[in-house]
């Protein structure tokens, strides 16, 4: 059945659900490259008044991509929640936006109601949102997750301190911890993104920045961004192992594209529960996902890229994550092209996870054939703090000397506590001020040396 | 000065005595450490200097590959020229599909031979990298090629790596040498890649290619990649063959892979 809608005089018709949302989408360069994009400003208009339109049960008994070919596909129908469901069923997609803004979707109904929202429902609906309106409903929601600390809650800023080096050289690492640590950052992990990908590095990289939490007691978790094979090796060996990390996608073709299947998840995700490692909870994964994945492996279906990475977020939430995060300007300009399209899909990716219940965070960065530069980063940064995102990235200087791109700097996640007010998570924030880091009355970071710190000897500093 | 009376710290890295706990540990890392604050964000300097390093990426991927310098470079000897069926630089970056395919003009120019290899000096995301290490790396690899057949070096602009595929299968070639510009990052802008695939056809896949990295001033030299390079190029003769297979036989670890991130 065609979907249509008269604008202007002219009649618009999109042959199948895919084409609709497609066409719905704000212009990216991933969707052009994919041929999927909208042709004219007019036509992107009217398949937004033919979605806004469009009961949301249709998602339910239309799959984007065949139930019998993808995994992702029978995850998100097997274990959606009719009940949850109940009070949105009659709605439009339209009717949808503008029950999600109301007052009567409040932090407590919004949470109710997250089983019974598919991917594609969130995804829809964000195409006729605007970006205030993606940050106004993303900031009702609350998702709280633990592990050796809170992060999650209302007036919190979490961030991971990413602490890499081009070839995983320990001193190198430690003295960015160290950096990162005296800037209040790494409450949400301390994650390094490995140069080499193998069980033996893992451990050796594991071990170090376990010995280092366990010396200074710092209420929070780390993590070696290896390959969930590598990991579920790694427990076996009895390696450090607090969080499972894993890139994901929003099909089963482009998850075996980054050699990762549900079951594999499933083995790491008991494995590292079964570790006991958490103190104040057991969420014990951590996911990172981004736009245009699934094109570059050819694994998309013909679905859109911010449709088939909100697909995504159903394969994080079926493993209680800690921690998610899009990587969203990491992937390149032909799939987001400039600061405009980064921006955008940060808040949308932000919005449809948190809406599908995932404690989502971002990575907002952007590459250097990219047209975006630091400016448009603290313009995502604000709008994703305003929003109440629940983690940010933080590399020296704002610069990633192993992966070549541009993320935010310690300094620019110390401005936007400051900006916005918000604070680290509280075990950490306790921390941080028994370590004398953390000045309660002027209720700011100290600048210290770190000789002028008990962390000096982190680093083997003086 | 009141901090001779009063022992604050200052902002930053630097201690009341003057001395740079941050110094030492930069030795073990080229990671912006130690920067230090006004209130909550960077001093003057720094923001500056990110943002040259920052123009200096960016006008390596902008820059247009300088054809006359090559043509200098290579001293009178003839070379060939072709652009992909990317038109201008804005084209190349949303579209790497149209950078991986020849434009009409360009496989018609192209000659047919009987060719154990073509070298291909291709603009890539850095054509600051190419122009730097494209012809002495060409010059080298002659050198340690004695009685190859090898094709006259193609110099190629919009071009993406898989290129080099229907450049050599159009050409006849049996095995093709991608000489690219690197995706530049903030602290090395001029870094240049190196893709070998054997039998290259159109549409082979990035898994049958070994790649050496890294080829720049400071990292490994031209001289360096070039031996690696003809050793990975006897094999792949030897072996017919590219890719997991041949690294897999590599004696050394080194910089030889197989592709994991193409540009």
């Amino acid at each position: 059945m065609a979907y249509r809608h008269t604008l202007g005089g002219e009649t618009y018709s999109f042959e199948t659900l895919k084409d609709l949302l497609a066409a719905a989408s704000p212009v990216r360069s991933g969707d052009q490259l994919a041929g999927l994009c909208a042709e004219t400003d007019a036509q992107r208009v009217a398949a937004r008044y033919a979605l806004a339109d469009l009961p949301l049960r249709t998602f339910l008994e239309t799959a984007l991509v065949p139930y019998e070919e993808d995994d992702v596909t029978r995850l998100i129908v097997d274990t959606h929640d009719s009940a949850a469901f109940a009070r949105l069923s009659y709605m439009t997609v339209g009717q949808f936006r503008d029950w999600l803004l109301s007052h009567e979707a409040d932090t407590a109904t919004l949470s109710a109601i997250a089983p019974g929202i598919t991917p594609e429902m969130a995804a829809a609906v964000s195409k006729i949102m605007r970006n205030q309106d993606l940050m106004a409903v993303a900031r009702k929601i609350r998702v709280v997750t633990k592990f050796r600390n809170t992060i999650g809650l209302d007036g919190c800023l979490t961030s991971r301190l990413q602490p890499n080096h081009p070839t995983d050289d320990l001193k190198g690492i430690a003295a960015s911890t160290l950096d990162g640590l005296l800037c209040g950052i790494g409450d949400a992990v301390i994650g390094i993104n490995p140069a080499t990908d193998s069980v033996a590095n893992g451990l050796a990289l594991l071990e170090m920045l376990d010995h280092a939490r366990q010396k200074y007691d710092i209420p929070t978790q780390t993590c070696v961004l290896t390959h969930v094979t590598n990991t579920i090796e790694i427990m076996n060996r009895g390696g450090a192992v607090d969080l499972v990390f894993q890139s994901i996608a929003g099909t089963q073709k482009a998850n075996e594209g980054f050699g990762v299947t549900l079951p594999i998840l499933q083995e790491a995700y008991e494995a590292a529960l079964s570790l006991k490692r958490g103190t104040v909870g057991q969420n014990v994964m951590y996911f990172e996902t981004g736009q245009g994945a699934a094109l570059s492996a050819n694994a998309h279906h013909g679905v859109d890229q911010q449709t088939v990475e909100a697909r995504a977020y159903a394969v994080a939430r079926a493993y209680n994550p800690l921690l998610v995060n899009t990587v969203v300007g990491f992937i390149g300009p032909e799939y987001l092209y400039d600061g405009k399209q980064i921006i955008r899909a940060g808040l949308e990716d932000h919005f449809c996870a948190k809406l599908l219940g995932v404690p989502m965070g971002c990575d907002a960065c952007y590459t250097n054939h990219a047209e975006a530069d630091q400016d448009d980063m603290d313009t995502l940064m604000v709008l994703l703090g305003a929003a109440g995102i629940t983690f940010l990235i933080g590399v020296p200087g704002a610069d990633d000397v192993m992966l070549n791109y541009q993320s935010l700097s310690f300094h620019d996640i110390l401005t936007l506590r400051s900006l916005l007010r918000l604070k680290p998570a509280p075990e950490f924030a306790a921390w941080l001020e028994r370590m004398g880091l953390y000045d309660s009355v002027g209720e700011r970071m100290r600048a210290l040396a770190p000789g002028q710190t008990r962390l000096a000897s982190l680093a083997g500093a003086a | 000065m009141s901090a001779d009376i009063t022992p604050l710290p200052s902002a930053g890295g630097q201690d009341v005595t003057g001395q740079d706990d941050w110094q030492p540990l930069r030795q073990y890392t080229r990671a912006r450490i130690g920067l230090a604050r006004s209130g909550n964000t960077l001093k003057t300097p720094d923001v500056l200097e990110f943002q040259a390093a920052h123009a200096q990426a960016r006008d390596a991927v902008h820059t247009p590959l300088d054809v006359a310098s090559i043509e200098q470079a290579m001293a009178g000897e003839a070379f060939l020229r072709v652009n992909s069926r990317a038109p201008d630089r804005s084209t190349y970056l949303r579209r790497p599909d149209l950078g991986r395919r020849l434009s009409e003009g360009s496989r018609a120019a192209l000659p047919k031979g009987d060719w154990d290899v073509v070298f291909v000096a291709a603009d890539g995301l850095s054509s600051t990298a190419t122009q730097q290490g494209a012809v002495p790396l060409f010059a080298a690899m002659r050198e340690r090629l004695s009685g190859w057949q090898i094709a006259p070096l193609v110099v190629a602009t919009q071009a993406r790596v898989a290129l080099g595929d229907e450049i050599a299968q159009t050409m006849g070639a049996g095995m093709v040498v991608v000489m690219i510009g690197e995706r530049p990052g903030l602290s090395v802008a001029d870094s240049m890649g190196v893709y070998l695939t054997y039998a290259p056809y159109v549409g082979c896949p990035d898994s049958s290619r070994n790649c050496l990295s890294n080829i720049h001033p400071h990292g490994l030299s031209v001289r360096a990649a070039a031996d690696k390079l003809a050793w990975l190029m006897r094999e792949a003769r030897h072996l017919k063959l590219t890719g997991v297979g041949l690294k897999d036989a590599a004696p050394e670890g080194g910089a030889i892979g197989s592709v994991d991130r193409l540009s």
